[in-house]
């Protein structure tokens, strides 16, 4: 006699399955609902902040925000003199940081031996990213304006920016060279090439997209902080455009931050305004970043 | 046979130069890596013990009122750590959720054309400017919370809470993400094919495997919110005081550091050292945070 594979089922019990069924099918759908919510939760609020902003922003969006330099009164209060900042502080920054975040990357990727001195500079460097702004801050205070004696200048502010973004430049750079094949290297080497000359000619050309992409995303960091600066002294009334690095100076985020802290609405709408310009500024860099990203990928 | 070395094309003055120097000049780039540390560490500790001269140890830790500027003065720092938890708090309420929900959801159920939409929108949130954030509080939240709640003042710590708690979400849902992304596949369709749901999938099997990573963004999160200034600066106000209301204003560690260097307060004085006391407690903070985060992530990494 043939033995039964499958007994029939109790048809009270098979009921119980099939409720038992729907139920987890229905849970399932409700709470993807409630996780669709959620994330679009997050879209909302940045349509929110953009919609405030340009409400508040648009009517003061005018050429003479550019024009003029900030001023008791609203109606002729500008930000010239804190874009121009912004402008040099990054263009004294970029080289500094460039020049060791992309030298401390080599170092660590090419040359540096496995062991615990490597160890405690890759621990040291993760360490620094998680440091909150306003202690480099607090650091640029006592180091660059009073240690220095470099004052509440362009290059007090630079060199403080410097040091917040290395980690920024150091990180995405090792991910660079990290990137580029071994088979580049070795073909290099085996041309008779020397170390430094397979780094210069073979490893650099290959990863500098990516290094790129890192110096951008440190720029549009550097180009929003307002604590350091407001720690280093940047927040000072400046009706010039500073001729040397020695020169008191102030930038974007700050002057932004000095309208809101005003009481008169008009001057709300002027940080608004220049909310919206430190936005484009910002939308500009990450759209240069996303094609550098696109052909760094193609080229690998 | 082995070429001469000077007949060797290689074989100049300058590139030897080159090939001793570089690497010299490259650990001292790197090197500046770690003096940035000691130099915070250092900064930090050598005005914090000439503060700590004039103001014990324990009056600072366990004191409950903060009014350093006004006479005659106390240095409390609860009240400040207590405003800074605060905030903190209402932050983790609303971005703990927001951002586990949306990791879960673009993990486990976006289709990759929804993903293409949103992940850079909400990469886009993480990229703004806190400065901006602060804007949104105070021109946007606030008035709403005084609508909504009588009694709420412009300044709140609810209001900074609501802003800081939005500037965190990003972070969540993309490092929970990552993690959740970093579960094998194979463990999903064993679970599908014992007939589980995609919610029983994401909730039973992927969140348990992906927890160690979960629990490291929350941390991270955590002292980022810790570490944010400019937020609280716009919009918690300037009142420095023992409250559990989030709808009074109060200051934050951040907050207070931004106030003293605003002011003329002359370098030396009692207010100006304790800048340095409470910067140190941040960073003590916040650093211990980070390792928490890292130890929590390699720690009960469930390796497969």
């Amino acid at each position: 006699m043939q033995e039964q594979l499958f007994s029939p089922k109790d048809p009270q019990v098979l009921k119980a399955e099939k409720l038992q069924i729907a139920s987890r099918r229905k849970k399932d759908s409700s709470l993807k609902l409630l996780f669709i919510a959620a994330t679009s939760i997050g879209i909302l609020a940045l349509i929110l902040l953009l919609a405030t902003i340009l409400v508040d922003g648009l009517s003061s969006l005018t050429p003479d925000l550019f024009k003029n330099y900030p001023s008791r009164r609203a109606a002729s209060s500008g930000l010239k003199s804190a874009l121009v900042g912004t402008i040099y502080m990054v263009l004294i920054m970029v080289p500094i940081s460039f020049l060791i975040g992309v030298g401390a990357a080599i170092f660590m990727q090419e040359y540096a031996k496995k062991g615990w001195i490597t160890k405690i500079i890759q621990l040291n460097i993760s360490t620094l990213a998680g440091v909150p702004s306003i202690v480099y801050g607090i650091l640029g205070l006592t180091i660059f304006v009073r240690g220095l004696q470099l004052d509440r200048s362009l290059l007090s502010g630079a060199l403080t920016m410097s040091l917040l973004v290395l980690p920024v430049i150091i990180v995405s750079a090792q991910e660079a060279i990290k990137a580029v094949p071994n088979t580049r290297r070795d073909a290099s080497l085996a041309l008779g090439a020397t170390k430094w000359q397979t780094v210069q000619r073979a490893v650099l050309p290959s990863a500098l997209p990516g290094i790129l992409t890192g110096v951008i995303l440190a720029v549009s960091r550097a180009i929003g902080e307002t604590a350091p600066l407001v720690m280093i002294g940047a927040l000072t009334y400046v009706a010039f455009l500073p001729d040397n690095v020695l020169d008191q100076f102030t930038v974007m985020p700050i002057q932004i931050y000095n309208w809101i802290s005003k009481p008169q609405t008009e001057f709300h709408d002027l940080a608004a305004a220049g909310i919206i310009v430190l936005l484009v500024m910002l939308l500009v860099l990450n759209m240069i970043a996303v094609i550098l990203r696109n052909r760094f990928q193609k080229n690998l | 046979m082995k070429q001469p070395l000077s007949n060797h094309p290689f074989n100049n003055r300058k590139l030897r130069i080159a090939e001793y120097t570089m690497p010299v000049l490259l650990f001292l780039c790197a090197f500046i890596s770690v003096l940035t540390t000691i130099g915070i560490v250092y900064t930090l500790f050598s005005e914090s013990i000439s503060f700590f001269k004039e103001i014990s140890m324990s009056e600072f830790f366990t004191g409950t009122k903060w009014a350093p500027l006004i006479a005659p003065t106390s240095f409390g720092v609860l009240p400040l750590l207590m405003g800074t938890f605060l905030v903190t708090i209402i932050a983790m309420l609303i971005a703990l959720p927001i951002g586990l929900a949306s990791a879960i959801y673009l993990s486990e159920y976006a289709s990759a054309r929804v993903k293409k939409v949103v992940k850079p929108v909400l990469e886009v949130l993480a990229g703004v400017p806190t400065i901006v954030y602060g804007y949104f509080a105070l021109s946007f939240i606030s008035p709403i919370l005084q609508t909504l709640i009588p009694g709420a003042g412009l300044f709140s710590a609810l209001s900074a809470g609501i802003a800081v708690g939005v500037m965190i979400i990003p972070m969540i849902s993309s490092l929970s993400e990552d993690a959740m992304r970093a579960v094998p596949k194979s463990l999903r369709y064993g679970a599908y094919a014992l007939g589980a749901t995609r919610l029983e999938v994401a909730l039973q099997v992927v969140l348990p495997a992906a927890l160690s990573g979960v629990i490291s963004s929350f941390v991270l999160a955590f002292s980022r919110a810790i570490g944010e200034t400019m937020i609280v600066t716009i919009a918690a106000g300037a009142t420095p005081q023992m409250t559990g209301n989030p709808l009074n204003s109060i200051q934050t560690m951040t907050s207070y550091i931004v106030q003293v260097s605003l002011g003329d307060t002359p370098h030396g004085s009692l207010a100006y050292g304790s800048i340095f006391a409470v910067g140190l407690t941040l960073f003590v903070i916040t650093f211990f945070l980070n390792i928490l985060a890292s130890a929590i992530a390699k720690r009960f990494r469930e390796a497969y």
